[in-house]
């Protein structure tokens, strides 16, 4: 049939040629040049015509090659932090095919298991119960921390593929991926014991990487009975589902001092000369800042006032501060901007305007004012100065294995960003120095190690006799190994922030 | 096991549609006519195996008898739309049948997989415009006086845009319709094509400054009517498809520049006019951020694609419902997410061998009423496929339009199917004026030849 219908077309093209060559050979010559001509001028006639056409053809076929390079874009770079979005409810569909893989420790210890009962059924078992309760998160009642940023590598299986293959056919469900953290179980218990009964938060980082060792916010949970204590906790007061090591917002009390002391020294680089006198107590309008502790410091350098804490001389350096490039400071160092890291973190606030009085420049320079951050930041500004002046990008995973342990992808730690010169953190690091050495963290002078830190109280409320403890502070000052941030709640004096640090650094 | 035939069935499928448009752009080369219908043959060929393997996975996970029954009804149509085309018009454009009824069989897959009875009046919905469209090719070769109708297609554009804005329904936050015996109509999508033919007839008189003004100014009361109706999505096709049309008619650089300009500059202030269009800008922007507040289409449809990846999650396997109104605007997600970003944007590359071929036939085309009509056509077709498929993918705003032949939706079937037998009609006038200049010139020939004789 087919071979029919060739012959068919092949005959009657034959056909068409043999009568155009009998055509061009009854024509003369001088026929064949003006039928030529005349085909050629009405090419061009026609080409003319629809010049208009070929542009616009050419305009949408190459919007249409744009929009697909612009798919294909998406699909190998954006996608997949799309779809570990803890939004995208496709993931859970894939529990039907896998069993949620385990969530381990830097050493190995297992952080969150998946046992499967009698019948298949499920439960999620984590082994050290509230320790890990908000980094590690849960995976019932939605989701939170690392169970829920992790939630697609948890359910993606990489097993061998013949075993796949046979669970397939065998209708059994294979086994997710493990998550291997950053996390130091040894760190972790010490800073949760540090912390004891109090609520707060202690953020440990390593600064040359940007490994979170250790996160630790109370008050906790136990995240092995979430659904029945579901009810009872999901509007509690108390926050404790609340990771304050992130989400947590305290005003910065003495810390943001750092960032206080980062302005004076890019305003005035002969700080060195700055001298002050301090009598106890510093006053603008009807406005008046006392000392610490009704502390008389007298004159003082830089480095002092920064060491003594001492709330007048910074309120003496507030006032002279140019609020434009204290603003573009505080934006460099992330103040309203994104922070770096997989974790949920709230934005921290820096809110001098030009039109602020005087008493607010003051009041922010040391501390109080209308400044909200999280330990998070705190730590991560601390790990800028510990590391020559470069952020690197905070982690919590520190590789993706399959359930025997074979390697899928491992983290490679990345700059994040230059938050300040190296000579500006080096300065920073010494005035931090200056602190333990002789200043309000003493407690960390004379260890086996180097420490360097700024120690921050808070008022937060009426009640003058408890405020926030903050510590922020790097062990091994000449080759910084650990960066901590520390935040007690409504310290009554005894309870210090620093003592959780040197807790941890002397654990390490 | 089950699972493993899906799997395998997905690539199967890739392979057969991207053997399908490697063929849609392979025979725009080709001379040979054996070659070229044999091409054409084996495109349809490919169409009903993807065709079978679709509804057998589909069987073989719901275990559901309707799905034969249904595959073989689907088969019947197109096969019976192939048959009639080609033998009614033997001057058909097969590779706009072919692109037709692939178009269509995809989107019937989906709409099966996501929908049943959705899919089923789709199916009857196309049954009767494949019959409707059968005579459309006849009017536009026998009906000269089509180009005289200049004022005609005005009036029937802006009554019924008037009457739809005044009796309109709300859905959506846009007057879009009305309801006959539960099918959803809505005139803008057949109003695009009058405004198409009317565009063209003015043009075809002069494009004398004066003519332009007044083409202009009847152009843009359709556009504010579309706008009034805040059917947006429609309002923008209408511009940009004018716009197109009166630089190709004029020729002048100018008019292409202003209209841009002019369209910029009308979205700058619809931004700032319209609460829902800043939304969906807003969305464009960061979906994620305003998840809760308007965010939750995209960023479900960003879900869709990404979780699917190339190679798609396999038919049942995906979670397309999750994505409101999947049917109609999101379709492009839906067919992603299942059957892999590679099937999709292949799907894509049909649509765009379609309009080559449809600026094609303009190109040939001698009369410039017809050439203008399948310029504006064209146009309307593949800008409605840039706006759906960009805002499923976030390249561009959402603006809430279907996917032509694959979207569920009897209007956007039915004015589709208008617009491709508009355009095989067009195909056979150019075949017809191609036949008259063969034939003028034999004819001059011989005279010639017999004054020769003669002399």
């Amino acid at each position: 049939m087919n071979e029919k219908k060739r012959k068919g077309y092949e005959r009657k093209e034959a056909l068409r040629d043999l009568d155009k060559e009998l055509e061009l050979l009854e024509m003369s010559r001088n026929e064949r040049k003006t039928d030529f001509e005349q085909e050629k001028a009405e090419k061009k006639k026609k080409r003319s015509q629809n010049k208009e056409f070929a542009i616009m053809a050419y305009a949408f076929v190459g919007l249409f090659l744009a929009l697909i390079g612009y798919m294909v874009y998406f699909q190998a770079v954006r996608s997949r932090e799309i779809v570990r979005s803890p939004y995208n409810a496709r993931q859970d569909s894939f529990a039907e095919n896998v069993i949620r893989g385990n969530i381990v420790a830097s050493g190995g210890e297992v952080l969150a298991k998946t046992e499967v009962g009698e019948g298949g059924a499920e439960s999620r078992v984590y082994p050290y119960g509230s320790l890990f309760a908000h980094v590690v998160g849960f995976a019932s009642n939605g989701k939170s921390g690392l169970e829920s940023t992790e939630n697609f590598t948890l359910l993606t299986s990489n097993a061998f593929f013949i075993e796949k293959f046979k669970n397939e056919i065998k209708d059994r469900k294979n086994y997710g991926d493990t998550v291997v953290t950053t996390l130091n179980v040894n760190l972790q218990k010490v800073a949760s014991n540090a912390l004891g009964n109090y609520k707060g938060a202690v953020i440990v980082l390593e600064p040359s990487t940007g490994k979170i060792l250790a996160m630790v916010s109370k008050p906790d949970f136990d995240p092995n009975t979430i659904s029945s204590i579901w009810d009872s906790i999901k509007d509690d007061e108390n926050g404790n589902l609340l990771n304050r090591a992130t989400q947590g917002q305290y005003a910065p009390g003495s810390t943001f001092k750092i960032v206080t002391a980062l302005e004076y020294m890019r305003e005035n680089p002969n700080y060195s000369d700055y001298r002050y006198t301090c009598t106890g107590e510093i006053g603008v309008g009807d406005v008046v800042i006392h000392c610490y502790g009704n502390r008389v410091h007298g004159e003082e350098d830089l480095a002092s006032s920064f060491a003594n804490s001492c709330n007048t001389s910074f309120s003496n350096i507030g006032v002279q501060l140019n609020v434009k490039s204290f603003q573009e400071t505080a934006k460099e160092l992330l103040f309203g901007e994104k922070l770096p890291g997989d974790v949920p973190y709230v934005t921290s606030k820096f809110q001098l305007t030009e039109s602020s009085s005087d008493a607010e420049k003051m009041m922010t320079a040391m501390g109080q004012g209308l400044t909200q951050v999280s330990p998070y930041h705190l730590a991560l500004i601390t790990c800028a100065i510990a590391n020559g002046g470069v952020l690197m990008k905070p982690y919590l995973v520190d590789k993706v294995t399959n359930y025997t342990g074979s390697e899928i992808n491992k983290t490679k730690p990345k700059k994040y960003a230059e938050l300040m010169t190296s000579g500006e953190a080096f300065a920073l690091k010494e005035l931090m120095r200056g602190v333990v050495e002789n200043g309000t963290a003493s407690t960390l002078k004379g260890r086996s190690y180097t420490a360097a830190g700024k120690t921050g109280t808070a008022e937060y409320s009426s009640d003058k006799e408890k405020d926030h403890s903050w510590f922020v502070g790097i062990r091994n000052v000449d080759n910084p190994d650990l960066v901590i941030a520390v935040i007690i709640e409504g310290s009554d004096g005894t309870a210090r922030a620093v003592n959780v640090a040197k807790e941890v650094f002397d654990n390490y | 096991m089950e699972n493993i035939i899906v799997e395998l069935s997905k690539y199967l499928l890739i392979i057969l549609v991207a053997v399908y448009t490697y063929l849609c752009f392979g025979v725009f080369g080709i001379e040979d006519p054996y070659r070229k219908n044999s091409m054409l043959t084996q495109q349809s060929v490919v169409m009903f195996m993807i065709q079978i393997v679709a509804f057998g996975v589909m069987f073989l996970q719901t275990g559901e008898k309707k799905m034969l029954i249904f595959y073989g009804m689907q088969f019947a149509l197109f096969l019976a739309t192939i048959i009639l085309y080609v033998n009614i018009y033997p001057k058909v454009s097969r590779l706009v049948v072919n692109n037709m009824c692939m178009l269509l069989c995809i989107g019937m897959i989906m709409l099966t997989r996501l929908n049943y009875s959705y899919a089923m009046k789709q199916f009857l919905i196309s049954a009767c415009a494949v019959a409707g469209s059968l005579v459309v090719p006849v009017i536009i070769r026998k009906m000269t006086t089509l180009a005289k109708l200049r004022w005609i297609y005005a009036l029937i554009g802006l009554a019924s845009l008037g009457a739809v804005f005044v009796a309109g329904r709300i859905s959506y936050g846009a007057k879009l319709g009305f309801e006959i015996m539960g099918i959803s109509i809505q005139p803008s999508e057949l109003v695009k094509i009058v405004f198409v033919f009317f565009v063209a007839a003015s043009f075809r008189i002069s494009t004398s400054f004066k003519n332009v003004v007044l083409t202009s100014a009847i152009a843009a009361a359709h556009v504010l009517i579309l706008v009034a109706s805040t059917d947006l999505g429609s309002a923008l096709i209408i511009v940009i498809v004018y716009i197109v049309m009166l630089y190709v008619a004029t020729k002048q650089w100018v008019y292409l520049a202003a209209g841009i300009v002019g369209g910029a500059g009308a979205s700058y202030v619809g931004y700032k006019l319209f609460s829902h269009v800043k939304t969906r800008v807003e969305v464009w922007r960061d979906p994620f951020a305003l998840y809760e507040t308007g965010g939750y289409q995209v960023a479900q449809s960003l879900f869709a694609i990404g979780t699917g990846s190339w190679f798609g999650m396999g038919l049942f396997k995906g979670a397309p419902q999750t994505i409101p109104v999947v049917e109609k605007d999101f379709i492009f997600s839906a067919i992603s997410e299942e059957m892999g970003l590679i099937f999709a944007i292949c799907t894509v590359l049909i649509c765009v061998s379609c309009y080559v071929m449809i600026l094609n036939i303009a190109m040939e085309l001698r009369r410039r009423f017809y050439k203008y009509i399948a310029l504006g056509l064209g146009t309307c077709y593949i800008f409605q496929v840039f706006l759906t498929v960009g805002g499923a993918v976030k390249f561009i705003p959402s603006t809430g339009v279907t996917l032509p032949f694959v979207s569920y939706g009897g209007s956007s079937i039915l004015s589709t199917f208008i617009m491709f037998a508009i355009i095989q009609g067009l195909y056979i006038v150019r075949e017809d004026e191609e036949e008259d200049i063969e034939r003028k010139k034999e004819e001059r020939l011989r005279a010639q030849r017999s004054i020769k004789r003669l002399g």
